[in-house]
């Protein structure tokens, strides 16, 4: 722990050295005295919070449908070889697609901007959390599953006592990921298509020529992504407890 | 309650058995007309160099596997799927990691619906008193050591009232220390149930020691070399281990295994430099192939 906040103390110090001594390049930026000051400053204003609001809708929605959606569907297609044949090799096909590449179309297809923002963040969020599902469910020890069976255990049992509990460590991941992705994606969509939200806020600042918009914006982002990642692994370690902590 | 003979418990006839695996092309002969009787209500034990086809034994009678030829008889009918007649031990853990210990060893129960809840519970807690495990049944299995493990498994196989209980080399990768009170453990479980065991081990004196019967191995393809009744008393403790008779018992199936290394050996078997090492540490200074 302490390590973390001695890295993070360095980097800002730098950041801040760089900008008292103008250093080329990097000490034209904000330093972060400024960009905490503009911070401050921010979080007096109602649309700096809204924008929060309004991203934050985004990323729940979406991740949360990617999720009910992708963890069923997965373990579906783990438990069936034959739905698997079937369905497996469409996923396979639309994976590749960067989540961003569908804004035009999805823009075109959804009625409103709202729904076509959150469908990317859903396709993000649902081909995260089934890819690993999925894998999670392929590597369930076998000898585990022998077991089971010989003392008796219906596919029930199997599903519901062995590969479900044996899985949460791989839900757990791919949300994870998934949600890292869509934070990413939420940001990228704003500014290509949104109206409001932390992602158009930087790019506000951008087009304003505002620096420190730009980085209060940034470290907004940096703030959310951290905070949902830390309370999906913080909910793991709950729903785990039979694994060693790591 | 040592009930010999009981029908509660069962026999295997394995007969006249072979059992090849891979292509036609690259087609490897693991045991070949291969005889023997897994007695009713006795240990039987099973020894022989790694690489012998032991797990493969194990695997037949469990049904994991079924033979190339011949067949494998249970109570005189064939022995078909896995299922809770024959429960195996294996060498690796195969407890459920998200299961407290308690959940473990009722799971057979529980997904078979074949006892009440409390009685569950109840057989549950009074088999893990046994195997020494009562105050870790809230336990998760990564909180046991390696031994503690087994024993879970072993209460885990019990509860379902196995025919049969086939113990594949269980006690593998434990320390000495561990491995004398597992096979202690063991012995007053088994003395106390009378139930029809197969052990395997590739360990001469944790053959013997546990054996009423011995069925020694030759090398690959694998039949039996020879069966030797075990009439050490029982219950058998640990300093049985330098009794005359333990040590008579150990030459005769010493010299048995030394033709299997022989063999081995002239035949340039890759498998026969593990024999002789396997069994030549056991008979001390003697080494038992010249030049090794």
């Amino acid at each position: 722990m302490w390590q973390g906040m001695f890295s993070v103390f360095v980097l800002f110090g730098l950041w801040q050295a760089a900008g008292a001594l103008r250093v080329g390049g990097i000490g034209d930026i904000p330093t972060p005295v400024d960009v905490a000051r503009a911070l401050v400053d921010a979080t007096q204003t109602s649309r700096y919070w809204s924008s929060w609001a309004i991203s934050g809708e985004r990323v729940a929605i979406g991740f949360l449908a990617g999720t009910l959606i992708g963890v069923p569907v997965a373990l579906a297609l783990g438990m069936n070889r034959t739905l698997r044949g079937i369905v497996f090799p469409v996923m396979e096909t639309l994976r590749p697609v960067p989540p961003l590449a569908w804004v035009p179309l999805s823009i075109l297809f959804w009625p409103t901007l709202e729904l076509s923002i959150i469908f990317v963040i859903f396709l993000g969020a649902f081909f995260s959390v089934a890819l690993n599902v999925l894998g999670g469910v392929d590597a369930v020890d076998p000898s585990l599953l022998r077991a089971a069976r010989s003392m008796g255990a219906r596919p029930r049992h199997i599903f519901w006592m062995i590969v479900l509990p044996a899985t949460i460590p791989a839900i757990v991941t791919g949300m994870a990921l998934g949600m890292g992705l869509t934070w990413e994606i939420v940001i990228a969509a704003e500014m290509i298509a949104g109206k409001a939200g932390l992602g158009y806020l930087a790019w506000e600042g951008f087009v304003n020529g505002s620096l420190v918009s730009i980085l209060v914006a940034m470290v907004s982002i940096g703030i959310g992504g951290f905070l949902s990642c830390g309370l999906i692994w913080v909910l793991g370690q709950r729903a785990t407890p039979w694994q060693r902590k790591s | 309650m040592a009930v010999m003979g009981n029908d509660r418990f069962g026999e295997i006839e394995v007969r006249a058995v072979s059992k090849a695996f891979g292509t036609e092309a690259g087609r490897k002969l693991v045991l070949e007309d291969c005889s023997f009787t897994v007695t009713r209500g006795k240990l039987n034990v099973l020894v022989g160099p790694s690489g012998c086809g032991k797990t493969t034994i194990v695997n037949l009678l469990a049904g994991y596997e079924s033979p190339t030829s011949g067949s494998v008889l249970l109570d005189g009918k064939v022995a078909g799927a896995p299922d809770w007649s024959r429960l195996v031990v294996f060498q690796e853990s195969a407890l459920f990691p998200w299961m407290t210990v308690l959940g473990n060893v009722t799971f057979g129960p529980r997904v078979r619906e074949s006892m009440g809840r409390k009685a569950v519970r109840l057989e549950a807690m009074r088999l893990l008193d046994n195997v020494g495990l009562g105050e870790f049944a809230h336990k998760y299995p990564f909180q046991l050591s390696g031994g503690m493990q087994r024993r879970a498994e072993l209460a885990r196989a019990m509860i379902n009232q196995p025919k049969v209980m086939l113990m594949d080399e269980p006690f593998r990768g434990l320390d000495a220390m561990t491995r004398e009170l597992m096979q202690e453990y063991y012995l007053k479980l088994f003395e106390e149930s009378g139930r029809t065991n197969l052990f395997v081990t590739s360990d001469l004196e944790e053959a013997i020691f546990l054996a009423d019967r011995l069925i020694i191995l030759t090398i690959p393809p694998t039949r039996v070399k020879k069966v030797l009744e075990i009439n050490l008393p029982r219950p058998r403790r640990i300093e049985v281990l330098t009794s005359k008779q333990f040590l008579e018992i150990k030459q005769v199936a010493l010299e048995a295994l030394h033709e299997e290394a022989l063999k081995a050996f002239s035949s340039d078997r890759k498998g026969a430099a593990d024999l002789v090492e396997a069994f030549s540490k056991r008979v001390g200074s003697t080494p038992l192939v010249p030049g090794v």
